[in-house]
């Protein structure tokens, strides 16, 4: 066997599967201690959550990866590529990308929660993509752990082979070594041929001010270094490599890219639409026939319109999504105009919180203030004219009067929650329009709920109400089911009588005028007293539903300036200033950014 | 920020920076009695304070700044805190015979101010305070109910506002002022309107009215946020200064800033050097100065700034404030004052015009209706509708020049 066919049989690539808060940042870190990627010295708690984002809600998000060295019991070296994988199901599309980089999967369950739906999600992802899946048993340490318990669900519900599996507390560090064991003995070595033309799977990559878009790649046959051309197969560009590396966890310069391994190739790309995530990086001089399958492309579901605050940041906000769409191929914009927001973008993201994490990222990475609409689902609706349109902006809908018919987005919805909710999330699925399809027992004391639910229900709080109202037992996972006909209104929202077009939302009729009296009131909560009285209305087509009143602020004014007031008093005045530019001028009101989004905060009962 | 933590080559610096020497001197007594319920400034509870000590610290530093910063002519003086009064004659004696000897050259109409609180001036103090110099006194009087000052931790009663009044004119302090406050917790229109008759009834020549804030760090904080303070709700705190405003006019006071009123000439000089944006120096814990474009805040404990002045000027900060941040601050605390600001001031201070720095901003105010031209066109003030709305007016020109910090 040559040298390099030598390597390959030590390389494993590997990720790990597992729900939010059962504990994958922290094994994580702990594989990297212990194979001395890290010193702990250096360790920064949770390592590969790089964004301050990820680490404050304790997600991932970002997908990483890592090349770490582990000295086997059987005296040999591996080389093991980690990489990560985000735990919700917004991010399946994130997930699909980081396993057709691997091999194989740690399957790490919580001792005391056992499986959760988003993890069922993920194991059969890894299952469709022939990863070898290695149960983990996490924080056994815990008071109320029942190890035994989960593995029997591994097996009745995943039909996984469980006795085997790994009990560990990552936070303890338990059970590292023996996980790492298993990774080398049961997690099959990369196949591909080192003598065939260069073909690598691109799964990520990133923006370098410096060094222009770094590709991350995992090399399935022949080999890549500097100097050498490549061609991306899907674009047709060809660049030049200046340098390849590996994530050691820093990014490294390495001489080659071998079968097998996962790195990274800096070539000169400035732009960012060059290089697709899933396409197949080939040898420009002796390419490949064949790309490799590439990625299912999965397409926005939840749509809302992104405003800079300053209208002078619109140039900046289009970048900034450019420089998002390059590592997040799930993210669509496209620019749009509102009377009330002005320019801006009409944006379509996987899910709620995807929706969450892109407005985020670009108010910190990005320090532009945003005001985000309330997120539409995809509505179809068939004109009197026998024409089909498609609507994703509630200020788009048609007159009623031209409207034949509207159809909306449902959602199979499976929800795995202890049997003493199973009432609960009934009543909540109930209100929430659901259909009740079926229901499962897991075991003896957890039950999968399974629902038809619109998606608009379910882009609204459903998520945030499943969980204060399972006291958060409750998982959930679902996947679109299809388009369904259904009876539906326009709402409009006036301010001091001013139809706001970034208000308007669309409702179920029999919900709407729940809905107006609820969010007028919502509004006049989040809208300050301005110097004059500012009424509230909802409207549907031209009847008024519900009113509010927003009372006129009386007086303002610091009754002290003297001597020592006046920097304590300047700062006063710089703060109350900095909350009014992040409202925004609509007529002549001013609305809180919040106000845009006062149709999620409302709790249907 | 620049942190001074020793006075070297500071002296040079202050001198070089500043435009003309300071006429106006701020100095803080930190001590008081007791706490009033809503105070947040600077101040202790006087027992057992080393207040000899503070008053030589004090010395020290006058000492080291004249030295420093030579004073021009001064023109008016102002001794706040805490109260100033609870200095005892013989302390009271060294005080102000300490600010003579660093400052002998007081104009000859000198307005020098100090604060009191009635209950802690008996007539001998008040006559060492005459004949020490002061020539105005400004009472804290806050309101003619005993049940409304209980209420907010104040522990004279209406008697010994009398008492004291009378006392002040026996050792010749005719020039006196008593300051009120309204929206106090339990406070009705009628009541504050009582106060106001009671205040007038006293025929003094300067009124201070203020509206409480309830700032951090307070005991009313405290109950505000467990929702256990009882203030007039917004409505009535306005008919409150509306009433009290008008009042005042009726009596033949004029208005001269938000909270203040006067007989013709009888304005409160200090006061108005601060909403000129005037230099000041600024002697005391906690106190804070304006002397060559420099501000500086002092260090806050008694302890620690006796022991910092000991040796050097104790500040706690001390920052040049950039041209266009005064140049803010200029309108901030100038359009406090009814009179507003005028052009050529604006001019004299900062060698640009008014129009081309906040052209935009003043025009907005104006199409809003928050500030009105003076009628020869010669400056800017408040209207009506902009003494209700200060605040919208102030901030319109904050960090327009500037960055926020």
């Amino acid at each position: 066997m040559t040298d390099i066919k030598l390597r390959q049989q030590k390389i494993r690539n590997f990720s790990i599967i597992a729900h939010i808060d059962h504990g994958k940042s922290t094994l994580a870190d702990r594989i990297l201690e212990y194979t001395g990627a890290l010193t702990s010295r250096e360790m920064q708690e949770q390592v590969l959550d790089k964004m301050d984002l990820e680490r404050e809600r304790g997600i991932t998000i970002k997908l990483q990866a890592v090349r770490l060295v582990y000295k086997a019991d059987d005296g040999e070296e591996y080389l093991l590529n980690l990489i990560d994988t985000p735990g919700h199901v917004d991010f399946t599309y994130e997930v699909s990308r980081s396993l057709a980089a691997c091999e194989g999967a740690l399957l790490v369950v919580d001792a005391a929660q056992g499986i959760e739906a988003q993890t069922l999600a993920n194991v059969y992802l890894a299952l469709d993509n022939d990863l070898e899946i290695l149960p983990v048993i996490n924080k056994i340490d815990l008071p109320s752990a029942d190890p035994e318990r989960v593995k029997e669900e591994i097996e009745e519900v995943i039909g996984l082979d469980a006795s085997e599996a790994v009990h560990a507390s990552a936070k303890a560090g338990i059970g590292i070594k023996e996980i790492l064991e298993q990774v080398v003995q049961k997690v099959p070595a990369p196949t591909g041929d080192p003598d065939q033309p260069l073909k690598a799977l691109i799964f990520d990559s990133h923006y370098d001010p410096y060094k222009g878009v770094i590709v991350y790649v995992r090399v399935v046959d022949g080999h890549i270094k500097a100097g050498s051309k490549i061609k991306m197969m899907a674009t047709d560009k060809v660049f030049e490599v200046i340098e390849v590396g590996a994530f050691k966890p820093r990014m490294t310069i390495v001489d080659e890219l071998n079968v097998g391994d996962v790195g990274f190739i800096v070539a000169g790309i400035k732009h960012v639409g060059d290089t697709r995530v899933g396409d197949t990086v080939t040898d420009a001089k002796n390419p490949t026939t064949e790309p490799l399958p590439g990625y299912r492309k999965i397409n926005p579901m939840v749509f809302c319109g992104l405003y800079p605050i300053e209208s002078s940041d619109y140039n900046d906000l289009r970048e900034a999504l450019e420089k998002l769409q390059l590592n997040d191929a799930s993210l669509s914009f496209e620019p749009e105009t509102s009377s009330a927001l002005g320019f801006g973008f009409r944006c379509g993201f996987l899910g709620l919180l995807h929706m969450d994490v892109i407005q985020e990222r670009i108010e910190r990475e990005f320090n532009i203030p945003l005001i985000t609409t309330a997120p539409s689902v995809i509505y179809h609706v068939m004109l009197t004219n026998g024409e089909l349109i498609t609507i994703d902006n509630p200020s788009n809908y048609p007159e009623v009067g031209k409207i034949e018919y509207v159809e909306e987005p449902y959602v199979k919805a499976g929800i795995i929650v202890p049997n003493d909710f199973v009432g609960t999330v009934m009543e909540l699925c109930q209100n929430k329009r659901g259909e009740f399809v079926n229901m499962e027992y897991l075991d003896t004391t957890r039950v999968t709920i399974t629902y038809q639910i619109p998606l608009s229900e379910i882009v609204y709080d459903f998520f945030d109400q499943l969980k204060s109202s399972t006291k958060g037992y409750a998982s959930f996972d679902y996947e679109i089911s299809g388009y369904r006909k259904s009876n539906l209104v326009k709402m409009d929202i006036l301010l001091n009588g001013e139809q706001v077009d970034a208000l308007s939302f669309i409702v179920h009729r029999e919900k709407a005028y729940h809905r107006g009296r609820v969010i007028c009131e919502k509004l006049r909560e989040l809208i300050p007293r301005q110097m004059f009285e500012v009424p509230i209305q909802a409207s549907v087509g031209t009847k008024i539903i519900a009113r509010e009143t927003v009372k006129a602020m009386r007086k303002n004014v610091l009754a002290k300036c003297y001597g020592g007031d006046i920097s304590r008093k300047r700062k006063l005045l710089e703060k109350q200033k900095e909350g009014k530019k992040r409202m925004k001028q609509v007529g002549s009101v001013e609305v809180p950014q919040e106000a845009f989004m006062a149709v999620l905060k409302i709790d249907d009962k | 920020m620049n942190d001074m933590t020793n006075n070297e080559g500071m002296p040079e610096q202050i001198i070089e920076a500043g435009s003309s020497a300071p006429k106006a001197i701020y100095i803080h007594i930190p001590f008081c009695t007791n706490k009033c319920f809503y105070c947040d400034f600077n101040s202790y509870v006087l027992k057992d304070q080393p207040v000899m000590d503070y008053l030589r610290a004090l010395d020290h530093e006058m000492e080291l700044t004249v030295r420093d910063a030579p004073p021009g002519e001064i023109r008016s003086i102002f001794v706040g805190g805490g109260t100033p009064t609870v200095l005892n004659p013989q302390e009271m004696e060294f005080f102000l015979a300490s600010i003579r000897k660093h400052f002998p050259n007081f104009a000859a109409d000198i307005e020098f101010s100090m604060e009191a609180n009635p209950g802690t001036t008996d007539l001998e103090k008040l006559k060492v305070m005459h004949e020490g110099g002061v020539n105005r006194v400004s009472f804290g009087v806050q309101a003619f109910q005993n049940e409304l000052l209980s209420g907010i931790g104040r522990i004279h009663n209406t008697v010994d506002v009398y008492r004291s009044l009378e006392n002040a004119h026996k050792a010749g302090l005719h020039n006196l002022s008593i300051d009120l406050m309204f929206g106090l917790p339990n406070q009705t229109v009628e009541m504050l309107d009582y106060s106001v008759q009671k205040a007038l009834e006293l025929d003094l020549p300067h009124y201070s009215i203020y509206s409480l804030k309830v700032e951090e760090n307070t005991l009313f904080h405290t109950l505000y946020k467990k929702n256990q303070l009882p203030l007039p709700d917004e409505e009535d705190e306005l008919k409150m200064y509306l009433l009290l405003m008008q009042r005042m006019k009726e009596a033949g006071y004029r208005q001269y800033e938000i909270s203040n009123f006067a007989k013709p000439g009888y304005e409160s000089r200090h006061n108005i050097t601060y909403w000129r944006n005037e230099d000041y120096y600024g002697f005391g814990a906690g106190a804070h100065g304006y002397v060559g474009h420099q501000r500086h805040m002092n260090i806050k404990g008694v302890n620690p700034y006796v022991e910092a002045a000991s040796s050097r000027l104790p500040r706690l900060e001390q920052f040049v404030v950039p041209r266009e941040e005064a140049m803010e601050d200029f309108m901030m605390v100038g359009l406090r004052m009814l009179d507003g600001i005028r052009d050529a001031d604006f001019e004299a201070q900062f060698a640009v015009k008014l129009e081309d720095m906040f052209g935009s901003h003043l025009r907005k105010m104006l199409e809003a209706g928050l500030l009105e031209r003076h009628e020869d066109g010669g400056g800017y003030r408040l209207s009506e509708k902009g003494l209700l709305f200060g605040n919208e007016v102030f901030a319109e020109f904050i960090d327009t020049l500037t960055e926020p910090k």
